[in-house]
């Protein structure tokens, strides 16, 4: 068995540079996703963006413009209903986004002409994409990197300690706004790697695994990503090599490293990630 | 009212000022001034009004009637109960104190000055050398500390804390107390609301009971009656004086 052997296709070649990327981006933004206890919220998402993406083909409108609309307007009405407090962000996730999948299902059923394209939604397409795609994941991963560098200390206070950081000056539901775009944005342009059904394990696990290795925010923001892009790179070559479905190796990667890191750091890991996931 | 202390400059001034969530009034037509070198201890039962007038004095809140005036550009910080903070959040000591900082605020990475305020701040309370342990890794003491050096890096004009001793064993709020006496004694306005009426309210110059309304503010050996607090706590309630001190016990028929 050659490593090397998939390079050489140019089809191989886009999907892994999405698929590094992907796991990068899913792992930078997924930080704050884990701690702020949100780990449902990019299942939620995802199955909102599939609305999305159902209408977008039915309507005959580009999926990046209707699904990331539809995205952008689910996750901001989550953090708003979250914020009022009448009912919790679980329960608010839960109707939203899967008030949105279900119409996402009816329009299919309607129009079943946008079958294929649906079920690359659903399950990942990561061997199709283009250079342009790829480019398009890129600009989003530069994107999420300028956010965070700019507003690092109100995004962490407001992530740590949002009443404190409110009285200090902290525009805490402007920056919660901000971190949902990023999130829609990340979610919108990743899921093609992996599909709208494992999109959640690349926004969590990656956390989780760098939560696990270190006690300091600062750091989990370099390990994190880095461990994404890992699983994007190995799962995309055991994909090749093993003949299994890309998304489902590159969570299966995941996964597994997760159980080791578990194994290995003992009960300070499982410790530090009490809670972490509901 | 039994008592009122006006002082010379006002930091925030509540003037009739009425508060509801929607329901009957959480607080009723509330007169208090908070001036400048204050030590105000509020103190109440649960559901007196205590944490909303927090919150009406941060900010956090608007009064459904009256008036909350604060001194145009003052620079407050809060420290809430520490049983509200997430200790498995991954974040360091010094990560904490930094989150507050006022300068270069957005930057991920601390300036030299930053790094040098932190630490003077840290080793001002106890703290030196362990900017870089996890709040989890601390002693309940350090970690109520860690969270008063966050409010005081931001060099407050007044200082808001919410039960600074609750949930802290015997030793730690002796800590408190002090730090607390000496922050003010440095010339820091504090406010804080406690249910610990002899281990914290009893030091205070200071003190507000609050039920709905301002029942008495003034000295502990002023308010700390058994007349305003029964009107306070709406239950009687003995005052005994031991070695100069008030301590503030139930009363036997009501305990019996």
């Amino acid at each position: 068995m050659n490593f090397f052997e998939p390079f050489q296709f140019e089809f191989f070649r886009n999907g892994l540079a999405v698929s590094v990327l992907a796991g990068a981006i899913c792992g930078l933004v997924g930080v704050f996703v884990v701690l702020r206890h949100l780990s449902y919220i990019g299942h939620g998402l995802s199955h909102s963006i599939f609305g999305g993406a159902a209408a977008s083909a039915v309507l005959s409108v580009n999926f990046y413009i209707g699904a990331g609309l539809w995205g952008l307007l689910s996750a901001l009405m989550i953090g708003r209903v979250a914020r009022r407090g009448r009912i919790g962000s679980d329960a608010a996730i839960g109707v939203i986004t899967t008030g949105s999948f279900a119409l996402g299902l009816a329009l299919s059923n309607m129009f079943g002409q946008a079958k294929r394209s649906i079920e690359a939604v659903l399950f990942g397409s990561v061997l199709g994409v283009s250079a342009i795609d790829v480019v398009a994941v890129a600009v989003v991963g530069i994107g999420a990197v300028a956010v965070i560098v700019t507003q690092y200390r109100p995004l962490l206070f407001a992530t740590f300690d949002p009443e404190v950081a409110d009285v200090s000056g902290v525009r805490v539901p402007r920056m919660e706004a901000l971190l949902m775009m990023m999130l829609a944005a990340t979610v919108l342009f990743t899921m093609q790697v992996v599909g709208v059904l494992l999109i959640s394990a690349l926004l969590v696990t990656p956390a989780v695994i760098a939560r696990m290795l270190t006690n300091s925010f600062a750091r989990m923001l370099f390990i994190s990503p880095l461990i994404g892009s890992m699983c994007g790179l190995f799962g995309m070559v055991l994909s090749y090599h093993l003949d299994i479905s890309p998304g489902a190796t590159i969570i299966l990667v995941a996964s597994v490293l997760f159980v080791a890191v578990y194994a290995v750091t003992g009960r300070r890991g499982r410790s530090a990630v009490v809670g972490l996931v509901h | 009212m039994i008592d009122h202390v006006t002082p010379a400059l006002s930091l925030v001034e509540f003037d009739g000022v009425s508060h509801s969530y929607g329901g009957p009034l959480v607080l009723d037509h509330v007169h208090l001034s908070v001036g400048e070198g204050s030590f105000l201890g509020i103190i109440g039962p649960s559901g007196s009004g205590k944490t909303t007038m927090l919150r009406l004095l941060l900010g956090k809140l608007q009064p459904s009637a009256g008036t909350v005036r604060r001194l145009p550009n003052m620079r407050m910080a809060y420290v809430p109960q520490i049983e509200t903070v997430d200790w498995n959040f991954p974040i360091t000591v010094a990560e904490v104190v930094l989150m507050a900082s006022k300068g270069s605020w957005r930057r991920p990475r601390a300036t030299a000055a930053e790094r040098r305020s932190v630490s003077a701040v840290l080793e001002q309370l106890g703290l030196g050398g362990l900017e870089q342990r996890h709040i989890r890794d601390l002693s309940g003491g350090q970690q109520q500390r860690v969270f008063l050096a966050r409010a005081l890096h931001r060099q407050p004009q007044l200082l808001v804390l919410d039960e600074p001793t609750s949930g802290v064993d015997v030793r730690t709020r002796h800590e408190m107390v002090h730090l607390l006496s000496d922050l003010h004694q440095g010339g820091m306005s504090i406010v804080l609301t406690t249910h610990d009426i002899n281990g914290l309210a009893a030091h205070l110059p200071l003190i507000a009971c609050v039920n709905r309304r301002v029942v008495a503010v003034g000295t502990p050996r002023s308010v700390l009656t058994p007349e305003v607090l029964e009107t306070t706590y709406g239950a009687p309630m003995e005052v005994l004086e031991h070695g100069g001190l008030l301590i503030v016990a139930d009363s036997p028929a009501v305990t019996r």
